[in-house]
């Protein structure tokens, strides 16, 4: 039978809407190529002409997997894998000729579906999914009652949909979430970008024009105020003059955290941001997953954050930590680089000698040199050269967080006082439809932290001498109307801010409950719901119990409709009068015979049978199809029927 | 049934022999105010057929012959100048008549063809701006050779819809043939024919037909028969809202020609194959003649509810 070309548009356009979404990472190449098969065999259906020739399809396929292998330098792997399949289905269209092909290319489809969740696995890309598998379902359907307007076609694919909801929920929730290779997605899926574990002017400030979600935060109970809301990442010892890097941290060191009130719990979900570090309030003291805590109280995965994670941590805000640091340590946290920013080094020297004994006075001081010296807090501060502090301090006088954080740690070490730079998360914007904070990339921060004796380790923030409204209210409020502001970062009206809000608690609980909903979860999950010792092999009965009376229960919704209740009784008497003839005579009634035919076909058989069962007929057919009122013939037809023997 | 159709039935099968299941439904045509469409070879009594019905029923009969090269006006007729009045007079053409025989109603062109059509649907004329009725009862019965023949226009399914039913009469049985050959010839027999039937007794049936009864429960199995040909594969089209109607009236003149005053279901599958065999086509082989066939099938696929 040949394909309509009605078939074929359809199935045309099922290749299109699942390849569409790779069009902004397959080469330019392809796409082209794609779009030209898919319009030369639109243009075939459209004029009716021949299918071109095996010879002429073969030599396309070689030539393009010829320019696959050349292009990609490799014919394995992912991206070329998604590749191949898109060019080679676009190719299989022009190859249509039985049911058989069609069939082939509709299953292609709902496999190339797949694949676009290695790219993208968001509400819009679910949903855009969503429809597309309407499409294919409506063009499958299409492919099997052929004359079938548009609508019903939709129909019938959204029924289908539909029916298969109660299935993939209950495969989603029990199918056991084995952690392996063979389920897990491919490395490097997610694209990132977050703090890096060095420090340079203009690298914080570069990420301040990121607005992408680098963590959310949901408290237990107690919320911090904002001016207490640190979010402690790399903690920054070296400096080379122009670059603040972590250093060589032995992890045997001890650590000593000297706590104060009650801890604070809270839930953080992070983005993958392919770095180890995880962020947590400052002083982190537990937390739920294996980690480890550095003696400057880094918390490290014990691999990259290449997937979102969510854990479960407790910090203290009030704190001493490390007040006896170890002298190696404390060495490290006056290192300078010789030579440099002589100028700074002056000043430096200058406070000492006005406070030679108390180190908490000289960041006094640095802290109102910072606020009175007019210094502005900005997103597009001047280039610095070699000497870049000196630069910063006495001619510029124009910074951001790293800036500041810089120069005060440098001030500090210059003047004999142990100190490091802290990166991290600063604040956080409250979603109050979900009840957690959103952490973008723009709140990235830098802060000091300068050891006090037997205070410990002091967190200080020079920003927040400068510019105040930065740690209080956000980036937004401290630097202005910037035109380099990304949109989102601005203040927006009540109503945008709302829908971002709403959008990004849908965001949430997708990410927590579809995307996150791993071996863990699924393990609390069933719990929750009443499943005792949770286990896979129980999960697996379990799932197969649920498709068997799912598929139960649809069975008998259908088998219901095949079968009609008979209510009638001079119906029911008549059938049991062709029931008597079909047990005992085994002269069953043709489902389309009629009552005189029936009874004539009976009496031809037996003919002791005719005169009885012609008069139970004759009564049938007048009571059934005459006008005859029931009450007067329906006793008396009972009666035939019970006395009819065979 | 009255002795007046006993009549009518037995003096037809004394002319047409071997054929009562095809007088029979012919009769129910004619009963149910529809109107009949033969479709056969050349020389297999279709004429006849007409001819001795209208004897029969005391019916004006009149014969179109038609052909490549006829007019409209020469079946519906025409205005003409008289010099002595100076006005124009209609000569009413050959479809003024209560039965027709429209013979070979294929050979002529389409618009022919549906000038003949619109008139059995209207039971009236218009021409020249004026329209006059066509007498009562009228009956046309057309008669057509087999599409493939040469020189033919096929009637259109928009046409074939119009026919209540299509009846083919095939060659006649041995005995059949044995007794139309040693018999008397059949021209002399009509001639010889008396009617047993006044025209008010026919229209006294035709109205005796509206009142046979029909229960819901027939009704049923009437609207399952449609919806099936309208949802199986197995046809092109379904079968139309007038297919069903004329289905209905044929079943109730069907039953009466069977002494019954309702319908049951034996009367539905007698008349379907004749009502439906023209109207259903089969997705697989576009082959007219297996209509009769199809509608066997059908009967088959729908379980008397």
């Amino acid at each position: 039978m040949k394909l309509s070309a009605q078939l074929t548009y359809g199935l045309v356009a099922c290749i299109l809407l699942v390849s569409a979404p790779h069009a902004d990472h397959l080469p330019p190449w392809v796409i082209a190529e794609c779009g030209a098969l898919l319009l030369w065999r639109t243009w075939l259906a459209r004029s009716g002409k021949t299918l071109p020739p095996r010879w002429l399809l073969l030599g396309i396929t070689m030539l393009s997997v010829a320019a696959i292998a050349i292009s990609f330098r490799s014919l394995f792997g992912r991206e070329v894998g998604v590749t191949l399949l898109i060019l080679l289905s676009a190719l299989k269209l022009l190859e249509l000729k039985a049911v058989r092909d069609a069939t082939i290319v509709i299953y292609l489809s709902c496999f190339i579906i797949i694949t676009n969740f290695f790219y993208s696995q968001s509400i819009p890309t679910a949903l855009f999914m969503l429809a597309t598998l309407l499409v294919i379902l409506a063009t499958w359907v299409h492919m099997h009652t052929g004359a079938l307007a548009f609508k019903p076609r939709l129909r019938i694919g959204s029924m289908l949909l539909l029916q298969a909801i109660p299935l993939s929920l209950i495969l989603f929730v029990l199918f056991p979430r084995v952690q392996g290779p063979l389920w897990g997605l491919p490395q490097d899926a997610y694209a990132s970008s977050g703090l890096s574990d060095t420090m340079s002017p203009g690298s914080v400030s570069n990420l301040s024009l990121n607005d992408a979600v680098a963590f959310r935060v949901s408290f237990d109970g107690i919320v911090p105020s904002r001016d207490k809301m640190y979010w402690r990442g790399p903690v920054l010892w070296e400096f080379d003059g122009t670059t603040w890097r972590r250093g060589h941290n032995a992890t045997t060191l001890k650590r000593g955290l000297q706590e104060a009130g009650d801890p604070l719990g809270y839930t953080v979900t992070l983005e993958p941001h392919n770095k180890r570090w995880l962020f947590a309030l400052d002083m982190p003291d537990k937390l739920s997953i294996p980690h480890i805590l550095t003696p400057d109280f880094q918390l490290l995965n014990d691999k990259n954050v290449n997937a979102r994670l969510r854990y479960h941590a407790d910090s203290f805000l009030s704190y001493r930590a490390n007040p006896d640091e170890l002298p190696r340590q404390l060495q490290r946290a006056l290192a300078l680089p010789r030579g440099l920013n002589p100028q700074a080094r002056q000043l430096a020297a200058g406070w000492r000698q006005q406070h030679p004994r108390d180190d908490a006075a000289i960041a006094r001081e640095i802290l109102q040199h910072f606020n009175q010296g007019g210094y502005v807090y900005t997103l597009e501060p001047p280039l610095l050269g070699v000497n870049g502090i000196d630069q910063f301090l006495f001619q510029t006088r124009q910074g951001f967080c790293e800036h500041y954080a810089g120069a005060f740690v440098f001030l500090l070490r210059a003047a004999g006082v142990p100190a490091r730079v802290v990166t991290g998360y600063q604040g956080g914007e409250y979603n109050a439809l979900g009840d957690y904070y959103i952490l973008r990339q723009s709140d990235a921060h830098a802060w000091a932290e300068v050891w006090l004796g037997e205070h410990g380790w002091i967190r200080y923030d020079p920003t927040a001498t400068i510019a105040p409204a930065r740690i209080e209210s956000g980036l937004f409020a401290a630097v202005g109307d910037t035109a380099i502001l990304p949109f989102m970062l601005r203040d927006p009206p009540p109503w945008l801010r709302e829908l971002r809000f709403n959008l990004d608690a849908m965001t949430n609980r997708w990410n927590q409950w579809v995307l996150g909903y791993n071996e863990e979860t699924q393990f609390a999950f069933l719990t929750r719901l009443g499943m005792e010792d949770v286990s896979w092999q129980k999960m697996a009965l379990n799932m197969l119990a649920g498709i068997f009376i799912l598929v139960g229960i649809f069975t008998l919704l259908m088998l219901r409709r095949l079968v009609v209740r008979q209510t009638d009784p001079v119906q029911l008497l008549w059938l049991r009068a062709c029931r008597k003839l079909e047990r005992h005579a085994g002269l069953p009634r043709e489902p389309h015979e009629g009552p005189m035919d029936y009874a004539n076909r009976i009496a031809a058989i037996h003919p002791d049978l005719a005169e009885d069962f012609h008069d139970i007929a004759a009564r049938y057919a007048s009571l059934r199809y005459g006008g005859e009122a029931e009450s007067e013939g329906l006793a008396a037809f009972k009666d035939a029927v019970r006395a009819f023997k065979l | 049934m009255t002795d007046t159709l006993k009549n009518v039935i037995a003096q037809t099968e004394q002319v047409i022999l071997g054929k009562p299941q095809q007088i029979r439904l012919a009769l129910t045509c004619l009963l149910a105010r529809g109107h009949l469409l033969i479709e056969d070879l050349p020389g297999v009594g279709k004429t006849t057929l007409a001819h001795v019905l209208s004897r029969t029923l005391g019916l004006q009969f009149q014969r179109i012959q038609f052909t490549s090269d006829m007019l409209p006006a020469d079946i519906l007729g025409v205005s003409i100048y008289q010099r002595e009045s100076g006005e124009f007079k209609f000569h009413a053409g050959p479809i003024f008549s209560q039965m027709i025989l429209a013979d070979e109603v294929n050979r002529a062109t389409p618009k022919t063809q549906s000038a003949l059509l619109e008139a059995m649907e209207e039971h009236q004329v218009t021409s020249e701006g004026e329209t006059r009725p066509l007498p009562s009862p009228f009956f046309v019965i057309a008669t057509q050779n087999p599409t493939n023949q040469i020189g033919t226009f096929p009637l259109p399914e928009s046409q074939l819809d119009r026919f209540m039913m299509r009846i083919q009469l095939g060659y006649p049985d041995a005995t059949a043939e044995l007794g139309l050959l040693s018999g008397v010839d059949r021209r002399d027999l009509i001639a010889g024919l008396q009617p047993q039937m006044q025209t008010s007794e026919l229209f006294a049936l035709q109205e005796q037909v509206r009142k046979v009864f029909v229960s819901p429960a027939l009704l049923d199995y009437v609207q399952a028969i449609l919806r099936h040909t309208r949802e199986s594969a197995r046809f092109v089209h379904g079968l139309s809202p007038r297919a069903g109607l004329s289905l209905l009236a044929a079943a109730r003149a069907w039953a009466l020609l069977d002494s019954r005053d309702a319908v049951i279901p034996e009367d539905v599958q007698a008349v379907l194959p004749g009502v439906a065999s023209h109207r259903l086509q089969s997705v697989h082989d576009t082959q007219a003649s297996d209509g009769e066939k199809l509608a066997r099938e059908l009967i088959e696929a729908v379980a008397i509810p």
